[in-house]
């Protein structure tokens, strides 16, 4: 046996693992070792998980919501939540159960309401078949993941439904892809913009830094929301509602860019007499080039986290320009559409289930900012000392 | 110092020019123009038929055949020089008049939340800062981020709501009824300010929020220096020590974005105020855009952008004042 071998044996088990570790540590790229500090962050991994399944609901809407977006029930108009249970009064179950409803007279106002009749239980089941939709657009199916069997004469409506009965589960759902992928598509514009405008001011500087710097400050002095509201206001009344939609994306795309641009200008400002720019630039590199091959990756982590933290304006923006009827218009459904319906001091008093949309909205928004905020110390070099 | 105020006051001016040119092209972005919105609304209707002829008739006594340059130049023009933002279509009046009052309540709205915000953000920053990690710092912080999550129509919605049960129905708005369409006087400023605390809260909130996360880290910062070491090793009181070394620092970046403050309130104001049924500018902004009357939204846009400019002026000479290092670019 040679002496190498004699140290490893020596080595115990533990002090094995613990070099083992290390040289993990070491060898481990920069974007594991940013995964690594994100995973230890608790709040951001939660925020991260609540933030996949909104997606993941959103991208599969029509499997995860029971009926359409639009889809009205006659029988139970501005109904309250029915929320499944597994115990009445005539005992309980292992598979959880809605009562029926009947029709009364409600004994003040002689309206017709629904109340619950205790006499009757409706089931749930998983992989029920429903409508015929398309998952995705192109997907024909008809099971739904959730609801009640076809055969009962009566639909469910976990959180209630609005004054057309349409059921506010369902809209939600929808109201997700929407809002989220507005967000996204805005956030991918602004940073194309970001892109090139700082790309530019940064990389030559001098005169054309100057005028991008000028016109930054103008948009950036520009109060936000009147001014999408200004664009917004400009289109055309008789669009379709795919237009308004791509419309609205590129409204809060074309001014969400400057702090971003900002970023990248001084960055790139910074590590522009660098050597191995200069060295590519003797090369006869393209400044486009350059700026994406050799400058961009040393703060590609920087840009990320601004990204991740400029999603909650886009979602604020477009839900608060809806709110208003300056976005996106029914029958599109996002959370801004749904929370018109609740504008009132009545809704809140009659219908307060119709204010579930704004949970989403401010769950995305603080989800966003926490995944922003557990980034940017993962993505800081120097948060530990190893 | 005056050199420094002369420059940021040239700055300032040339930053409202370009200002000015963009909100004129805003104003221009609706398909159609002031022309066919006017006989359409003069008209419709009233079963005369309007012709081509016509419309071009209206558009050459509006001067609205000019080319774009001079029309940008004639509305400028009327505003620096005479104060005149134009017509305002759907009123049938001058913008001027349909603008009116509302400017100084806007700016009524404006001050009472700027003052609030300071006045509350100010303080619990500092304390969050001195106690940290304590059970009310890390509540603040928790507050913080729900107060930048919420929609500030929702929290309208919920203030006004609460409020109408506590305070009786007679909240919203900015006047009692009795007093919205009287001649202005002690009385009248009076139920003004007892109706401007809603609004005030609720444009607050985010600025508050964020504020006091400012104040707390600056603070912090400040907290670990040696000058502050220093003087608790002469023994000089806490409080007083407090406030005469790290406190009057931690209040340099507040002041530097007092503009942004201006700003992020304007940018709220029309929803909120559309919630709560305040009668301002932020209000007649929206209407005007759901209209299309672009005259009024453009002087009215123009109107809080230059607020927001000039404010930021006057924080720049505030942050320079208390903190001479910056007027000499130190």
């Amino acid at each position: 046996m040679t002496d190498a071998t004699h140290q490893m044996d020596d080595l115990t088990a533990a002090e094995a693992r613990e070099r083992a570790a290390q040289l993990k540590y070491y060898s481990a790229s920069q974007w594991t070792l940013i995964w690594w500090r994100f995973r230890r962050h608790r709040a951001a991994m939660i925020a991260a998980a609540l933030l996949g399944v909104m997606a993941l609901a959103g991208i599969f809407a029509e499997f995860v919501a029971p009926y359409g977006p639009v889809t009205r029930d006659t029988q139970y108009i501005e109904g309250g939540p029915q929320i499944p249970k597994f115990c009445d009064e005539g005992g309980c179950s292992f598979t959880p159960f809605i009562n029926g409803t009947k029709t009364e007279r409600d004994p003040v106002t002689l309206r017709a309401i629904s109340v619950p009749d205790p006499e009757v239980r409706h089931y749930l089941q998983l992989f029920v078949k429903g409508e015929t939709v398309k998952l995705l657009g192109f997907i024909p199916i008809d099971r739904h993941l959730i609801g009640l069997s076809p055969d009962v004469d009566q639909k469910i409506h976990f959180w209630g439904t609005d004054d057309l009965g349409r059921d506010v589960f369902s809209r939600t759902v929808y109201a997700t892809r929407t809002s989220l992928s507005i967000g996204v598509l805005g956030v991918l514009i602004s940073f194309v913009l970001a892109l090139i405008i700082g790309g530019a001011a940064g990389y030559f500087g001098g005169m054309i830094d100057n005028v991008i710097q000028r016109v930054t400050e103008v948009i950036r002095v520009v109060p936000i929301i009147p001014l999408y509201m200004g664009l917004a206001a400009a289109m055309p009344k008789e669009w379709s509602t795919t237009q308004v939609y791509f419309a609205m994306t590129l409204i809060l795309g074309l001014f969400g860019w400057p702090t971003l641009a900002r970023r990248i200008r001084s960055q790139l400002l910074s590590i522009r007499n660098e050597d191995y720019v200069v060295a590519a630039r003797l090369a006869g590199a393209r400044p486009g080039r350059i700026i994406a091959q050799h400058m961009l990756p040393s703060f590609t982590s920087f840009i990320i986290v601004d990204l991740v933290i400029s999603f909650p304006y886009m979602i604020l923006s477009e839900t608060a320009l809806s709110f208003v009827g300056l976005g996106l218009r029914p029958p599109s459904v996002s959370w801004g559409v749904l929370l018109q319906q609740a504008q009132s001091v009545r809704a809140i008093e009659q219908t307060p289930w119709l204010f579930i949309p704004a949970v989403f909205v401010v769950v995305a928004v603080l989800a966003f900012t926490v995944i922003g905020d557990g980034l940017r110390d993962a993505a800081d070099p120097y948060a530990e000392t190893h | 110092m005056l050199r420094f105020t002369l420059e940021r006051f040239a700055g300032m001016v040339v930053t409202m020019l370009l200002v000015s040119v963009m909100v004129f092209l805003i104003m221009e972005i609706p398909p159609g123009d002031y022309a066919d919105r006017y006989a359409f609304r003069k008209y419709s209707g009233t079963g005369v038929n309007v012709t081509e002829a016509d419309i071009e008739a209206i558009r050459r006594d509006l001067g609205l055949d000019k080319p774009m340059l001079l029309r940008y130049f004639d509305w400028i023009g009327g505003i620096v020089l005479r104060g005149d933002f134009g017509q305002a279509f759907a009123f049938e009046t001058s913008v001027t008049k349909v603008i009116g009052d509302k400017v100084w309540l806007t700016a009524g709205i404006l001050f009472s939340t700027l003052l609030l915000t300071y006045l509350v953000s100010i303080p619990i920053g500092i304390y969050a800062a001195v106690r940290r990690g304590s059970a009310v710092d890390y509540g603040l912080t928790v507050f913080s981020y729900l107060g930048l999550a919420l929609p500030n129509f929702l929290l309208a919605l919920v203030m006004l709501y609460f409020a109408n049960r506590w305070f009786g129905a007679d909240i919203g708005g900015l006047f009692s009824d009795q007093y919205r369409d009287a001649p202005w006087s002690l009385a009248k400023a009076w139920d003004m300010a007892k109706h401007l605390w809603l609004p005030a809260v609720v444009l607050a909130w985010s600025a508050v929020a964020y504020q006091i996360q400012t104040v707390r880290a600056t603070m912090s910062d400040e907290l670990n220096k040696l000058s502050v070491t220093a003087a608790r090793a002469r023994g000089v009181p806490e409080m007083k020590l407090l406030v005469k070394y790290p406190a009057r620092l931690a209040i340099n970046p507040v002041v530097s974005t007092i503009g942004f403050d201006v700003n992020r309130i304007f940018s709220e104001l029309p929803i909120v105020a559309v919630v709560l049924g305040l009668t301002e500018l932020g209000e007649l902004l929206l209407r005007a855009y759901l209209d299309l009357d672009m005259n009024v939204a453009g002087a009215i846009l123009l109107l809080l952008t230059f607020a927001i400019v000039f404010m930021n002026f006057v924080s720049d000479l505030l942050l320079a004042w208390l903190d001479p290092r910056i007027k000499l670019g130190v």
